[in-house]
């Protein structure tokens, strides 16, 4: 059963291809829901948010204004991803420096200070090259289902390069180099090395410290996970549920504003 | 719009469908942005009834002007010496174009990879679409980046174009040069005219164009007041149309919206709740109608307190000295005043990092959004500098770059909410 305690609150992460719902409660998250963003993010949330009645709901997700201006309760707000991001993290991981959160179609990496506030972060601009989405469509290219595609790649014998961070051009240099022999693991290698490179040059831009956390959808795969820690030798921590993390934040956010109420 | 201007597009050989379809569009997204705001100050009647006259009155009064035998001179930088064209009678328009207008033109003839700013004025050519262009008895150029000095010679196949050697550099072989180029242009503009510059009309118009600054000045130092008593989007607005309108009327009209401003401030009044963050911009210049980074700002939680660009205090900041009485003495005040400016065409350019540091301190400021058109490589490149100085002096800098379009509006907001958030 769902506990209906005052204190709890809701925090909504409204993606571009998943939803996440977390209930928090004086004691932490009680309860963690994931559906798919479909092509109807507002059914889905109306779904979800149907047994969360009179609790303080906080959006966050590029869905965060359609939300809040649809469910126009009393107790809604909306925070950005990048704030959600830093307090689910130092909630989970207090130590954390630094975030990165590679989502459905966004890239972000975050620089945490000592307290955990947001110093500076970076951002994928339009483009969702070396995202979730790329990962997606060369994932179906290659006939892999996307929960596989990272243990796929991990069964390549030679990494191949791809040079091409557009998802258009890599399909057509991932085609070419199907079309002379090589082995699909090495070509999903090769997808994945391309991700984890542009991943690290922002990394690198916003200034790498340690720890790292990664945390997003794209945090499952762990292949990403590997290359990543190869790419800038230090380890990176993986939270249980990565693709939590956003709800998460938007949940302790909005218990902040409950405590600062009262 | 009336359709009696109708008649007079006609003439000027403007697109007439295409330019009613623009009309539409602008006055939709003006409606928008500037409409729906609340607490406006009534001194902004005037700038909505100059914007919503744009393409008719003011294009009207051009024509009547050159039917009086006087000549409009468009140009697209605040290097271009206004004093002089105004000196021998002519009457200077900024053609800085802040619309995607013809874009499918422009990109048959300029690589798809060139800044908006320079696919809209040759988009607005090629399309037929912009009636100040069509007014003009010259168009002057210059040689500020590498993007407009190439598009100027693929516009002069439409257009004659004149163009200006800006310098690069502010070393003493750099002052002559432009000074040289001052003269040349001084030349060009009595010929173009037919009119004599002397000390007398030239002091004028240095006298005229310092009021036009000391206005824009004075809304400066106002719109910085705690409450902010004016958007960021009409400051922005006013130092828009300030390269479009007679300078003397719009200089009076500012005067009167700046007195109504100061009671504002005497009684406190603001237009953004208590605790709204107060950010500054800086970078590239924002011609009409390009309003979106300040919309996606004001939308999100914060206030534009002062723009560093050139449609900004880079055009107003600096004055020319009126003390001189000959013309050799005034084309030296002329020279030192466009010296000062700190594009960042030049290098280095440390001029404009301590300006820009100096201006968030004096405006109040919480961080600063810097906005570069994509590739300008100038203003791109420079960023990474400017960040730095800021840094130095505590205050945070998001980089934007961005163009016209709206697709990626939905990707700024999330940037500059989390900026907003990060700052506040």
């Amino acid at each position: 059963m769902i506990p209906q305690q005052n204190e709890s609150v809701v925090g909504i992460d409204i993606g571009s291809r998943s939803i996440e719902l977390v209930v928090l409660d004086s004691g932490g998250p009680v309860r963690q829901v994931k559906v798919p963003t479909t092509f109807d993010p507002l059914g889905q949330c109306r779904k979800l948010m149907e047994w969360t009645g009179g609790m303080r709901v906080v959006a966050t997700g590029y869905g965060r204004k359609l939300f809040a201006e649809s469910f126009r309760l009393e107790k809604v707000s909306a925070i950005t991803e990048i704030q959600a991001y830093a307090l689910g993290t130092r909630y989970l991981h207090p130590e954390a420096k630094i975030v990165l959160d590679i989502g459905g179609q966004d890239t972000k990496v975050i620089s945490l200070s000592d307290t955990g506030k947001v110093v500076k972060f970076e951002m994928n601009d339009r483009c969702a090259a070396g995202t979730g989405k790329f990962l997606e469509f060369m994932a179906t290219a290659l006939q892999v289902p996307l929960e596989e595609f990272g243990g796929f790649a991990l069964g390549s014998d030679r990494r191949v390069q791809i040079s091409s961070m557009c998802t258009v051009f890599a399909e057509s240099e991932a085609t070419s180099l199907m079309a002379r022999g090589e082995r699909p693991e090495n070509i999903a290698m090769g997808l994945h090395a391309a991700i984890v490179q542009r991943t690290a040059a922002m990394l690198r831009r916003v200034g790498i410290s340690t720890p790292l956390v990664f945390a997003g959808g794209v945090a499952h795969n762990l292949c990403v996970r590997q290359l990543l820690e190869e790419e800038l030798r230090q380890p990176v921590i993986v939270p249980e549920n990565p693709d939590m993390v956003g709800a998460l934040g938007a949940a302790l956010y909005g218990r902040n504003l409950d405590r600062s109420e009262t | 719009m009336p359709s009696s201007h109708e008649e007079m597009w006609e003439k000027l050989n403007l697109d007439i469908d295409a330019h009613a379809g623009l009309l539409e569009v602008l006055g939709k997204f003006y409606g928008d942005i500037y409409m729906s705001q609340q607490g406006r100050l009534r001194g902004m009647e005037y700038l909505d009834f100059v914007l919503s006259e744009v393409h008719g009155l003011r294009i009207k009064e051009l024509q009547d002007a050159k039917v009086s035998g006087r000549k409009v001179i468009g140009t697209f930088c605040v290097f271009v010496p206004e004093e002089i064209v105004l000196a021998a009678g002519g009457i200077q328009i900024g053609l800085c174009a802040g619309a995607e207008v013809g874009k499918g033109e422009a990109e048959k003839v300029l690589p798809r990879n060139t800044c908006a700013l320079i696919k809209s004025f040759v988009g607005f050519k090629l399309a037929r679409l912009c009636p100040f262009i069509e007014s003009c008895d010259l168009i002057v150029g210059e040689t500020t980046c590498d993007g407009k000095k190439k598009a100027y010679e693929i516009f002069s196949d439409y257009s004659p174009i004149y163009v200006m050697e800006i310098p690069q550099m502010k070393n003493f072989s750099d002052r002559e040069l432009w000074r040289s180029e001052i003269l040349r242009f001084k030349t060009q503009v009595e010929e173009t005219t037919g009119n004599k510059i002397t000390a007398d009309n030239l002091k004028e118009a240095i006298h005229l164009l310092n009021n036009r600054r000391r206005v824009l000045q004075r809304l400066n130092r106002l719109r910085a007041a705690v409450p902010v008593p004016i958007s960021g989007r009409d400051a922005l607005l006013i130092n828009q149309i300030s390269f479009y309108d007679d300078p003397e009327r719009f200089t009076a009209k500012i005067g009167e919206l700046c007195d109504e401003l100061e009671e504002r401030v005497k009684n406190g009044t603001g237009i953004a709740p208590e605790g709204t963050t107060r950010l500054m911009l800086s970078g590239c210049p924002m011609a009409v109608p390009n309003w979106k980074l300040p919309y996606i700002i004001e939308s999100s939680g914060a206030v534009v307190v002062g723009e560093e660009s050139c449609i900004g205090t880079r055009n107003t900041r600096d004055l020319v000295d009126e003390s001189a009485g000959t013309i050799e003495g005034m084309i030296d005040a002329i020279l030192d005043r466009y010296m000062k400016i700190d594009c960042a065409c030049f290098t280095p350019n440390t001029e404009r990092q301590e300006n820009i540091v100096g201006m968030a301190r004096d405006v109040g400021v919480k961080g600063v959004i810097h906005y570069a058109l994509s590739f300008c490589q100038p203003y791109t490149m420079e960023a990474y500098k400017v960040e730095k100085a800021l840094a130095k002096a505590g205050i945070p800098m998001l980089a934007i770059e961005t163009d016209y379009s709206m697709e990626d509006v939905e990707q700024l907001k999330t940037r500059v909410e989390a900026f907003v958030e990060m700052v506040r």
